[in-house]
């Protein structure tokens, strides 16, 4: 436990220490600040003021997954890959450490940077139900929703991560393989029922669609916490990779 | 302390140590000594346990750096040669995250961390990032973090490469108030490091070791001469003439024209026995009113062995 908290606390130095986490706060809170306004205006103008989890929360929380799609990759791009280019993995992986204590030191300083930039639309729910109160709970579960997204999200990131020298490579292909995770199951006139179905089961947005309008479907939630398993053992496999090179 | 049996180590076709085998008792300060892409570095890699040999065995304090490689790594302070460390990153800070990580426990951390920092003269440089620190003070940072929890390895690769002389001196001066608190392994290619630091040189060339030995001893296993430098204020052919008659002298070799006014000659005298030699040459010079400016014994230099060593190597390679 202790490690962990050792690699913890150097990954979350690290992350306020470089200016790139500000950047990245400060243009996701701007655009989920914009949207928030858009998507009330459009909640008064067009739903009448009605079903406020249907009209406005699922909007802003579906352009907030949208957000944290670009968003992520930036946060995760380092967390390797700046190590192997550095030369650090050296250290790292000559001290006294397990694979899963660096793994998991790593992971919940990514989480907690990836919750750091979602933490100050935390204010939107108790703003709005100042002016008009409103059932807050199902908002809560839009946020659970959020932070598995997240926590998946950062677990590809991760792996994509354990995999380059490059942090820019890392970046842009854990950005890629989130859009893809998106927009596969976007054209419905090209696929036939069957196989919209099966890419709709693979898509990560869509099993968020649920969370979004306050509702815990039990299959979402074993999505998330499957692609989160398949992409932590991914990554134990590619740290893995320096003890089976070289060997014949 | 260490104990390394035939270990060999492929990255794909390429065969980075080749059937290697050193041991190093407890206390010894031994010094790797080769050629860049020798296999230094790789072997130092799988000591520390940062990846594991194709085959054979690496053993610390008798503990297999593959099946143990936990305890090992606590046991080992290992240098990296490229220090580059955490650039964002306080001095202080990053020393806090090693002994964490190196598992120092809590109450003693403070105390170990003032105590490298003063062992490494950081203290001053305590709160500044690793980025903003030269070369040597990075240098400096690397062989604290290694200090931290009381290795009794401590494997330094290329510990003075990059330096400037001050530096260097400071490091290796470092290096030799640690030689009595724990067992060294280094390596550098800088032959003269070696003698000053080490008591004892494993030559290592392409991958595998081909010498082992004192310095002093392996410079001896190459020079069965003696060699002698002189300088005389005299006629040159006269003085070369009359040295080569001294008995005990093989060869006289003249240096080269000396241009400087006063006309001084420059010699080269190689024999089979030193001391006696030396003595007849300066009574001889003396005795014929020439003014003996220098007289000095040529040591053979780590250089001159290296190259013989390898070459000899190779030559016997090259026969089989």
């Amino acid at each position: 436990m202790r490690n962990v908290l050792a690699v913890f606390r150097k990954e979350l130095r690290s992350y306020f220490a470089a200016p790139l986490i500000y950047i990245v706060a400060a243009a996701f809170s701007g655009l989920c600040g914009y949207y928030f306004y858009t998507d009330l205006l459009h909640f008064i103008t067009f739903g009448f003021g009605i079903n406020i989890m249907e009209n406005f929360w699922q909007l802003l929380f579906l352009d907030i997954r949208k957000f944290l799609l670009f968003c992520v990759p930036f946060i995760t791009m380092r967390l390797f890959a700046e190590e192997k280019r550095l030369g650090t993995i050296e250290l790292l992986f000559t001290y006294p450490l397990r694979d899963g204590e660096i793994f998991l030191g790593k992971f919940l300083a990514a989480v907690v940077a990836v919750v750091t930039l979602l933490a100050p639309t935390v204010l939107y729910p108790f703003l709005l139900n100042r002016v008009q109160p409103y059932p807050l709970l199902p908002v809560l579960t839009g946020y659970v929703g959020l932070l598995l997204l997240a926590i998946a999200f950062v677990s590809c990131g991760m792996f994509i991560s354990a995999l380059t020298e490059s942090q820019v490579v890392a970046g842009v292909v854990t950005g890629g393989i989130l859009f893809g995770l998106w927009a596969i199951s976007w054209n419905e006139a090209a696929l036939d029922p069957q196989s919209l179905q099966a890419m709709r089961a693979v898509s990560m947005f869509d099993h968020f669609q649920g969370f979004s309008i306050g509702v815990i479907d039990l299959r979402d939630v074993a999505y998330f916490a499957f692609t989160v398993l398949l992409f932590t053992h991914l990554t134990f496999r590619a740290l893995e990779a320096r003890t089976w090179r070289g060997r014949r | 302390m260490i104990e390394v049996r035939e270990l060999t180590k492929f990255f794909g076709a390429v065969c980075a140590v080749d059937r290697a085998s050193l041991s190093v008792a407890r206390g010894e300060v031994v010094g790797l000594l080769g050629p860049n892409g020798s296999g230094k570095t790789t072997l130092m890699r799988v000591l520390t346990g940062f990846f594991p040999p194709t085959s054979g065995t690496a053993r610390i304090d008798g503990l297999d750096v593959q099946t143990h490689s936990l305890a090992v790594r606590r046991k080992v302070g290992y240098v990296p040669e490229h220090v580059v460390l955490y650039p964002e990153l306080p001095v202080r800070r990053f020393l806090r995250f090693a002994a964490d990580a190196k598992g120092v426990p809590r109450a003693r951390s403070r105390a170990a961390i003032d105590a490298v920092m003063a062992a490494c003269g950081l203290v001053e440089m305590a709160r500044r990032p690793i980025r903003k620190l030269s070369r040597g003070y990075r240098q400096r940072v690397a062989i604290a973090q290694a200090l931290l929890n009381d290795p009794e390895v401590l494997i330094l690769d290329e510990p003075t490469v990059g330096l400037d002389p001050r530096q260097t001196v400071e490091v290796r001066s470092l290096i030799r108030t640690l030689a009595g608190r724990c067992t060294v392994l280094l390596s550098t290619h800088i032959l003269p490091e070696v003698s000053m630091l080490c008591g004892r040189v494993i030559i290592i060339d392409r991958g595998r070791i081909v010498a082992e030995d004192t310095a002093a001893r392996l410079a001896r296993r190459v020079e069965d001469v003696a060699r002698t430098a002189l300088r005389v204020a005299g006629p040159r052919e006269q003085v070369i003439a009359a040295l080569a008659g001294v008995s005990g002298v093989d060869r006289v070799e003249a240096v080269e024209e000396g241009t400087a006014p006063g006309a001084m000659t420059e010699l080269v005298v190689v024999s089979r026995e030193g001391d006696g030699v030396r003595q007849a040459i300066a009574a001889l010079v003396v005795g014929r009113g020439w003014g003996l400016v220098e007289l000095r014994p040529i040591e053979p230099t780590l250089e001159e062995l290296f190259v013989r060593l390898l070459g000899s190597e190779r030559q016997g390679a090259a026969d089989a």
